[in-house]
This record gives C-alpha cells, sequence and structure tokens, in this order.
C-alpha cells in the first residue's frame, strides 16, 4: 500500500508536510460550557480519502462546521493549502468566500440541493463565480457576450461531465426536489465537484442508500480521488464505506480525537473499540502493549 | 383630458383621505362615469368596458411593478419590505425633481427628458433600496422574524416624515408631459374608447421590464444566485454565493422597479405627495399576496387583476368603495387561498 500508511500510524505528532491538504491544528470549539471538540489536531492530506468517524455526538459534524465557516473555532487553526492557489487560513474566513476562494465544497446529511431548480442549473449555480466574472457581475453581461456565452458553455460542459458520470443526463431537466433520494445524494456531490473543490467535505455520503447504490458510491469517490485528484473529507458511520475507501481515519470520541490511522490500525485499536463497544478486558493492558498492538497493527498492511 | 380635472383642484390643499384617493384612484374613470351616466350607456356597453379595461391594464402595470418588489425580498428574505411603498414614492419624487431641473436647464425634448429622469429616477432610488436594506434590515439578519418587520414600519414612517419635511407637506404639481392619444373607435353614443400616448407607453415599458426582469432571474447567473439564496440561503453560502450582495441586489432591483413606477404614477396623475407609498405599496402587497408571495409571475398577474378590479369596481359599483373592494379581496386570498394564485403551498419536509 501507501508509503505514508507505514510511517504515520497512531502518531499523535503534526507533520508539515508537501502533501498535507488541510491541518487542523489544536482546534477547540466551546459552546457555552460544552465542549463539542476539545484540541483537536490532524492533517488530511491530498489525493487521499480522510475518514472522520465516531460515535453518536462525537463532534464530527461539528468539525465539518469548523472548516466550512459555520462555527468560528474557539481556539485552534484550520489550514487549507490549495493546490493551485496557496495557503488559507479559514478559521479567519468569511462563510462564503471559503467556499468562493479556498474551494472547499461540502455536502450535507440531509440532502439540501435547490429543490425548484432543474438538476442542470443545481450544477451550473455552483459555477457562479466563473460565469460572475465572465459577465462583470451581469452589469456588462450584454457588453462581453462572447466572454459570457463561452464561460456558460464551459459550465455546462462540466455539468454534463458529472451528469454523465453518475449516470443523471437523462434527467438534467427534472426539477431536483423530484429526483429520487439516491440521486440526490449524488447529484449533490456532483455539485460539490462542480465548485472544482480543493477538498471536498462530505458528512454521511452512504446513509440511507441501499448496497448497490453504496457499492456506486464507493466507486464514484474512489474515481474523484484518483482522477481529480481531490481531497475527500469524510463522515461516515457505515462502516464497510470507511474501511473499504479511506486512506485513512480519524477516531473521535466526546470531541477528543482517541486514534489517527490507517484503516486497519484503527479496526484493531482497543481505544476505538472500548470507544464504540464499551469497556473491554483489555482496558487495563499497559501502555507498552498498547504500542505494540498499534505497531503491529501498521505493519500488518 | 383629465388633466383639466386635476388642475382643478392642484392648487388646493386637501385632507389627506380625498388626497390619496384622488391621486392613486381613477379620477378618470369617474368622468367617464358620468359620462356614460349622462348617455345611460345604452348602446355604449362595450366601448364602456374596453375603456375600463384600458384603464385598468394600466393602473395594474403599475401595481405589478411595485409588486414584483414586494414579492422578491419576500422571497429572498422571508420578511415584508413595508418601507417598499415609500421607496416608490421617493421615486415619484426624484421624477418631479429631476423634471424640474431639466426643465430650468432647457432641456424640453420629451424622449430625451423622459430618458433622463427614468436613469435618475433608477439610479437615486437604487442607492434608496441599498440603504434601506443596509441600515434598517441586514443588522437584523438572524434576529427574530419580527424583528426587520418592525424595522421596516419604521424606516417607512422615517421616509415619508423625511420627504414632508425636506419637499413640504403640499401636493406637488406636474405639468403633464407626454399629451394626447389614440381614439380605437366611437361608438353609435359618440363615446370614444381612448388610449393615450401616456398609458401606451407605460403598458410598453412595463411589458418590456418585465420581460427583461424575467430573463434576467431566470437565465442569468445573478439570477440563479437569487433563485439559490430563495431557496436555500446556507447552501448558497457554501456553494460560494455572496448572500448579503445577492439579497443587496435585490433590493436595488426592487427599489430601481418601484422607481419607474414612481415615474408611471408621476406622469400619469401629475400630483404627488408624501403619502402616496402607503396606499399604492398596500396596494401592491396585496396584489403580491393575490399573485402568491414569492412568486414572480403571480405579483405580474396579481397587479394587473388588481388594477382591473380596481378600475371596473369603480366604473359599475362606486368609486369611494374601491378601496374597500382591494383590500376585500385580499381579505378573502387570505381566508380561502393564503398561498396566492401562482404560489406554491410549503411543503413540510418530514
Amino acid at each position: 500500500m501507501l508509503f505514508h500508511d507505514l510511517t504515520r500510524p497512531g502518531t499523535d505528532e503534526i507533520k508539515v508536510s508537501d502533501d498535507s491538504l488541510l491541518e487542523i491544528e489544536h482546534v477547540t470549539m466551546r459552546f457555552g460550557g460544552l465542549v463539542a471538540i476539545d484540541d483537536l489536531s490532524f492533517t488530511a492530506r491530498k489525493k487521499e480519502i480522510t475518514a472522520l468517524i465516531g460515535p453518536n455526538g462525537a463532534g464530527k459534524t461539528t468539525v465539518f462546521n469548523c472548516i466550512t465557516g459555520f462555527y468560528k473555532p474557539t481556539v485552534g487553526r484550520v489550514m487549507l493549502t490549495h493546490p493551485r492557489k496557496g495557503r488559507y487560513y479559514l478559521e479567519r474566513m468569511e462563510g462564503f468566500k471559503i467556499a468562493q476562494q479556498a474551494d472547499v465544497a461540502r455536502t450535507f446529511q440531509n440532502i439540501r440541493l435547490f429543490p425548484r431548480m432543474s438538476v442542470l442549473e443545481n450544477l451550473i449555480v455552483a459555477q457562479h463565480n466563473a460565469l460572475m466574472k465572465a459577465s462583470a457581475f451581469s452589469f456588462a453581461g450584454l457588453l462581453f457576450m462572447n466572454r459570457y456565452a463561452k464561460a456558460e458553455k464551459e459550465a455546462v460542459e462540466r455539468a454534463k461531465y458529472w451528469l454523465n458520470k453518475v449516470g443523471l443526463y437523462d434527467r438534467a431537466d427534472w426539477d431536483a426536489g423530484n429526483l429520487p433520494y439516491g440521486d440526490q445524494r449524488r447529484l449533490e456531490i456532483c455539485r460539490a465537484m462542480c465548485i472544482q473543490p480543493a477538498v471536498l467535505c462530505l458528512d454521511e455520503p452512504a446513509a440511507g442508500l441501499n448496497p448497490r447504490e453504496s457499492l456506486e458510491l464507493n466507486e464514484l469517490l474512489l474515481g474523484i480521488r484518483d482522477h481529480e485528484g481531490v481531497g475527500i473529507l469524510l463522515i461516515e458511520h457505515d462502516m464497510s464505506v470507511v474501511m473499504q475507501i479511506s486512506d485513512h481515519v480519524v477516531v473521535l470520541d466526546h470531541g477528543r480525537k482517541i486514534s489517527d490511522g490507517t484503516p486497519e490500525f484503527v479496526r484493531n485499536d482497543p481505544t476505538v473499540i472500548k470507544a464504540y463497544l464499551g469497556e473491554s478486558e483489555d482496558e487495563d493492558l499497559p501502555q507498552t502493549v498498547k504500542n505494540d498492538l498499534a505497531r503491529n497493527a501498521g505493519k500488518d498492511v | 383630458m383629465k388633466r383639466t380635472i386635476l388642475s382643478e383642484f392642484s392648487d388646493i390643499p386637501l385632507d389627506r383621505g380625498i388626497l390619496s384617493d384622488r391621486l392613486i384612484g381613477k379620477r378618470r374613470t369617474k368622468r367617464l362615469r358620468r359620462l356614460g351616466d349622462n348617455q345611460q350607456y345604452n348602446g355604449g356597453r362595450v366601448a364602456y368596458f374596453l375603456q375600463q379595461l384600458i384603464n385598468g391594464l394600466t393602473l395594474g402595470s403599475i401595481y405589478g411593478l411595485i409588486a414584483i418588489g414586494y414579492t422578491m425580498v419576500y422571497g429572498i428574505i422571508g420578511m415584508i419590505n413595508f418601507a417598499h411603498g415609500d421607496i416608490f414614492m421617493i421615486g415619484a419624487f426624484i421624477s418631479v425633481i429631476t423634471f424640474l431641473v431639466l426643465g430650468a436647464l432647457g432641456i424640453t425634448f420629451v424622449p430625451l427628458a423622459l430618458v433622463v429622469v427614468l436613469l435618475m429616477a433608477m439610479i437615486f432610488t437604487a442607492i434608496y433600496g441599498w440603504s434601506v436594506e443596509r441600515v434598517a434590515y441586514r443588522p437584523l439578519r438572524g434576529s427574530f422574524r419580527l424583528a426587520p418587520l418592525i424595522s421596516a414600519i419604521g424606516v417607512s414612517i422615517a421616509l415619508q416624515n423625511a420627504v414632508q419635511i425636506a419637499q413640504g407637506a403640499r401636493v406637488k404639481p406636474m405639468e403633464p408631459v407626454i399629451a394626447g392619444g389614440l381614439t380605437l373607435f366611437t361608438d353609435s353614443n359618440n363615446f370614444d374608447v381612448v388610449i393615450s400616448y401616456l398609458q401606451i407607453f407605460i403598458m410598453v415599458l412595463t411589458v418590456v421590464l418585465m420581460a427583461g426582469f424575467t430573463y434576467v432571474i431566470t437565465r442569468t447567473s445573478l439570477g440563479r444566485q437569487q433563485r439559490a439564496c430563495e431557496q436555500d440561503r446556507t447552501m448558497a453560502g457554501l456553494i460560494g454565493v455572496n448572500v448579503d450582495r445577492t439579497i443587496s441586489t435585490t433590493f436595488v432591483m426592487g427599489a430601481v422597479l418601484a422607481a419607474v413606477a414612481g415615474l408611471m404614477v408621476t406622469l400619469q396623475y401629475g400630483v404627488i405627495d408624501f403619502y402616496i407609498g402607503f396606499l399604492a405599496g398596500t396596494k401592491a402587497f396585496t396584489a403580491a399576496v393575490l399573485g402568491g408571495i414569492g412568486s414572480l409571475p403571480g405579483a405580474m398577474l396579481g397587479g394587473i387583476l388588481i388594477g382591473l378590479i380596481e378600475a371596473f369596481w369603480s366604473a359599475y359599483f362606486t368609486i369611494e368603495y374601491k378601496d374597500v373592494a382591494t383590500f376585500g379581496i385580499l381579505v378573502l386570498v387570505l381566508i380561502f387561498r393564503p398561498t396566492g394564485l401562482l404560489g406554491k403551498p410549503e411543503v413540510e419536509k418530514v
């Protein structure tokens, strides 16, 4: 497998390397007295699928909200190293600029398409930045007809590309709200991809999908990683999805990171097992043994 | 023709009620009705009906233009912008002022003057619309639902009083700019069906504006962003739409249309005062509700319908009760069809 999987099983130190995409550094999020995220640090790397897992209420969605600007972290830094544009400190940016300038795309646990717009329009509205620039914020749109028409054509082409990819091309004119559930999920991912994101944050994309749709989703996500080179940050409860497609898993419990490593590593990590299944008899294992377990799990790959 | 009636009154200070009635209501229909009464309009029914149709469509165009501002703002931030009627009033005042300035400068070529007045009214009213949103509504976004509504009522009162102080409480007369008209036909009772050039101007301009507007909303990137904000503001922000700017643009667009309506009222009725925004605004709001608030074609349809209802009520029943008729419609719609004619019911997602 990949080289870095061997080098960093379960380490807590933050490595600033060239291939890091999103670095969460010592992020704490408090709501009054409630600590939703407690001193969380992890790194998502380019062209990798990083899964964020944990029991209900572990703070996974809060992490997403901190990344996408819904919340400003109480403490900490969220740094994005954009492959094309350079560095952004997301915790300092205004909400919509995170998507507009830093190219962070996101989907939601409950689908949030624009239900009364057509499927195609849903994808084109996501590309409004290029269009607005081409039309000089619509005012000069009439004067630069050619430029605008060209930009619009590109936007439609990109939309078509993604529609073809997920098999929704025939339904391009449907109102998005009328699509079946599984199609809406895929369309939401398409819309996020039309932003041409540097990082794609998916909040439970497999929720409510049947096994076949779930497999298709896996392939779509792997395709996005391999062919588009987009880093994916994934919240998922469906362990089969997580274990099959992620390169790197971060486990949260009560707002703290309890494990971080390859899928194989976290699967065998006693602290993870404990968090999911409750106390086990291994709980009093000495630290050295735990470390051994971790090392072995890493080498299993 | 109707100018003569208006000029009889234009230098007499009038009390509020009559004034509003006189400004917004169709004096002309009353006069025509009197004419009809004298002739007992035996054979003139068709002609009379047609004349009312023309009058109603003109009035409806004006209401429709104002109603779009209400419906768009409601669609995008879910609040009734009660100051919109006063934005319309400001548009009317800027039109009169610009006409006077142009007159003083000696520019009397009517098409040029109209274009300049139209542009000035649009620009200044747009600035008002933008500022009102920036000052009175944006800071309250995310507050409880009633807050911007109350703020809007405050803005409405503030604008009325500001204009009253700055321009005086007396009505402002305006010389007719576009005179004359076409006699479509004369029936056996010598009843002329007349469409004035001004009415043609109003209807054509309305159709052009509404077509352009529909194009912007349905076909351009800006319109797509507005619809995205309307449907899910949070999500729009997450795909990088500048939601605040889009909302400001919506206010500006509404204000521009209201400014055009203000100019039309100035030309059509020849007198304005600081209070015209209230009644016109409330009627346009009725139009927006009748058409289905939040729906653009609904606002246009509602405006036309309210205009027609008012014209026909004035013509066949009593002109004194035309406002009662209009607001009676509002009550009926709210009771029996709260979503309006073209509005879609809100679907609760489970």
